[in-house]
């Protein structure tokens, strides 16, 4: 049990997705400027996740044993496929949720977080509980740097930026204090 | 045709600086920041990247005509992959201690925003001739930030320069550059410098 | 992302000019099999250097951990027991195996054992050199690791942790400063104790796995 919790919070907070691993980061630096847009966003994509886990679990172990160079295409589609399936689903049953997520639900199929999710989760070969632990601990990592960046931008929004760094300059900064911050969580799980 | 090859100059320049990818249009930023803690890594990056933009581009562009416009994006992710997966075994076969080092980003070039970007804004719309020209200005363009990125990070934070030791041994290396901080903190500087280009040009302009 | 690419609706989208599905779908089909083909023709180009790279790496490992063995014999573990002959209609990337290494007078000198687990930012794997009978390390070496630059990675760049596994006595215990009282102990990295444990704690349960397979198979043999 313990190395379902490493699992999750290694990938939440010690080896954060965005900020330690640089996955996900098209949505931190794209869909950062308002904290509801971010944590709707965030959600979306720990749905997709967890079902990326499920998927890629279960082609690992059943489909792609004889031709695992097949692998990244499987993939890929699958993702692709699931991230449709997913944009029908919410739109029919909640269309006011479809309209807010927008343009921002197509693109989570390039969300490399999603893919790379699956390819971590290959090369340690994890198995079923503990694919769904990592998606688990790298959905909330994903809102909660999500969540974090939006916050700090909202409150750009009303300080005085110098013109230089205005725009993404000083939305890179502001993510190497974060990762600098996170970097403080090294020591943790060291007794799990 | 008189504007031929006017154009291909554009189309091969373009990605180059005016319309970089990573620095104006702020795609391919997972591979910028993850490999470039050394210069060796980012060239390999860099190399694999243009070869499966350039197959990519190509590829598209010959089949343009041919690809129902409801399932090009379908399609254009299985020739993107398909040349992600070649490149990643060639990587493996030639320089294995590079590819073990790329890790699961040579992978995850297939969702590098760069390539389906260029394939369906443009490579999908024109000859094969421009979406090439297209593909190498594009490619080049990344290549060299991955460059400048890791020529910074990994002589300042390592000391070293494609391997080599550039200093002494008393040198201490910043290794925060190497780590992640290092990486937005870089890109963000070099944004910075530009944006601070672009203003003083400006207010020369307007002096 | 400033180009935004909406997915097409599956349905047509100029009024009567849409593409039958049928056709959509023999497109796709067809795309789908010329890229696994390609992608099946560069995997078998590409494999024999492959192959080549890995065998040479593991090698050269087991040649250092073992320290210059004459040679050495491949023990492939079936139903419990290890033994020279891989077993009949196994995979066999899929069967574990250890290098059972001899001196130039046909003397055994140690095996060498990979194992890995889960260190501080991925997997370590590593390879060290085993004497079964007293259980005495000959050496380490981590083949794979992705630990902090700077932090973790000291488990291989720092060549004094490395070399105080020559000698050693598993099962290991890591400590912060090493007394001398025990073959026993291990220093540990200041700042990569995440990654020093690990090592020590991979050695620990591999050889606890294998030494006792090691000494059944060492008595087999000899009559």
């Amino acid at each position: 049990m313990g190395d379902l919790a490493w699992i999750l919070i290694s990938a939440l907070l010690v080896n954060n997705f965005v900020l330690t691993l640089f996955l996900g980061l098209c949505p931190f630096f794209g869909v950062t400027s308002r904290v509801s847009t971010a944590v709707r966003l965030g959600l979306a994509n720990l749905f997709v996740l967890l079902l990326t886990a499920l998927c890629a679990w279960f082609l690992n172990r059943f489909v792609l044993g004889e031709a695992p160079y097949l692998r990244l295409i499987a993939f890929i589609v699958v993702i692709a496929s699931l991230v449709q399936i997913v944009e029908m689903a919410i739109k029919k049953w909640s269309p006011v949720l479809f309209r807010q997520l927008g343009i921002y639900l197509p693109l989570i199929t390039t969300n490399c977080a999603i893919l790379g999710l699956a390819i971590f989760q290959t090369n340690r070969g994890y198995g079923f509980w503990q694919g769904m632990a990592f998606a688990v601990g790298a959905g909330l990592g994903l809102t909660l740097a999500l969540v974090l960046m939006a916050s700090i931008r909202e409150r750009l929004d009303v300080a005085d930026v110098p013109a230089v760094a205005r725009g993404t300059g000083i939305v890179l900064i502001i993510a190497a204090c974060l990762s600098l911050a996170f970097m403080g969580f090294a020591g943790l799980g060291s007794s799990l | 045709m008189a504007a031929a090859p006017a154009a291909s100059l554009e189309d091969l320049t373009r990605g180059l600086w005016r319309e970089n990818p990573v620095l104006v249009q702020m795609l391919g930023l997972c591979p910028t920041l993850a490999v470039t803690n050394s210069v060796a890594n980012g060239i390999a990056m860099g190399v694999a990247t243009l070869f499966v933009l350039l197959g990519s581009n190509v590829l598209v562009a010959s089949l343009r005509t041919v690809i129902p416009k409801e399932v090009r994006i379908t399609s254009y992710i299985l020739i993107i992959a398909t040349f992600v997966t070649t490149a990643d075994f060639t990587l493996e076969a030639l320089v294995p201690r590079i590819h073990a080092a790329l890790g699961p980003f040579v992978a995850l070039i297939v969702v590098n925003c760069i390539i389906l970007g260029r394939a369906e804004a443009f490579a999908s719309r024109v000859s094969v001739r421009r979406a090439a020209l297209d593909a190498i200005g594009m490619g080049t363009g990344f290549t060299m930030v991955l460059l400048m990125m890791s020529g910074v990070r990994e002589v300042l934070g390592s000391g070293t320069l494609l391997g080599m030791a550039l200093f002494g041994g008393r040198f201490e290396p910043w290794v925060i550059m190497v780590l992640p901080p290092g990486g937005f903190l870089t890109l963000g500087i070099f944004l910075l410098l530009l944006a601070w280009r672009a203003e003083r040009r400006q207010r020369v302009q307007e002096a | 992302m400033t180009t935004a690419h909406a997915h097409p609706s599956p349905a047509a989208s100029a009024p009567g000019s849409g593409t039958p599905s049928w056709r959509l779908l023999t497109i796709l089909s067809l795309s789908g099999a010329l890229a696994g083909g390609l992608i099946v023709s560069a995997y078998r180009a590409t494999l024999p250097p492959i192959e080549a790279h890995r065998a040479a790496r593991v090698e050269a490992a087991i040649r250092e951990v073992l320290k210059l063995p004459a040679r050495w014999d491949t023990l492939y573990l079936d139903r419990g027991a290890l033994t020279k002959r891989l077993p009949d209609g196994a995979n066999p990337k899929a069967v574990e195996r250890v290098f059972l290494g001899f001196d130039s007078n046909g003397n055994p000198v140690g095996a060498a054992i990979t194992a890995g687990r889960p260190g501080f930012a991925d997997i370590i794997n590593l390879i060290f050199g085993l004497d079964p009978t007293s259980g005495t390390l000959l050496g380490m070496k981590v083949l794979t690791s992705k630990e902090t630059p700077g932090l973790g990675d000291k488990i291989y760049r720092d060549s004094g942790f490395v070399r105080q596994f020559r000698g050693a006595v598993a099962p290991l215990k890591g400590v912060k400063d090493v007394s001398g009282k025990s073959q026993s102990e291990v220093a540990v990295i200041t700042g990569a104790t995440i990654s020093s444990r690990t090592v020590i704690r991979i050695i620990n349960e591999a050889t606890a796995r294998w030494q006792p397979l090691l000494q059944a198979y060492r008595a087999k043999a000899t009559p």
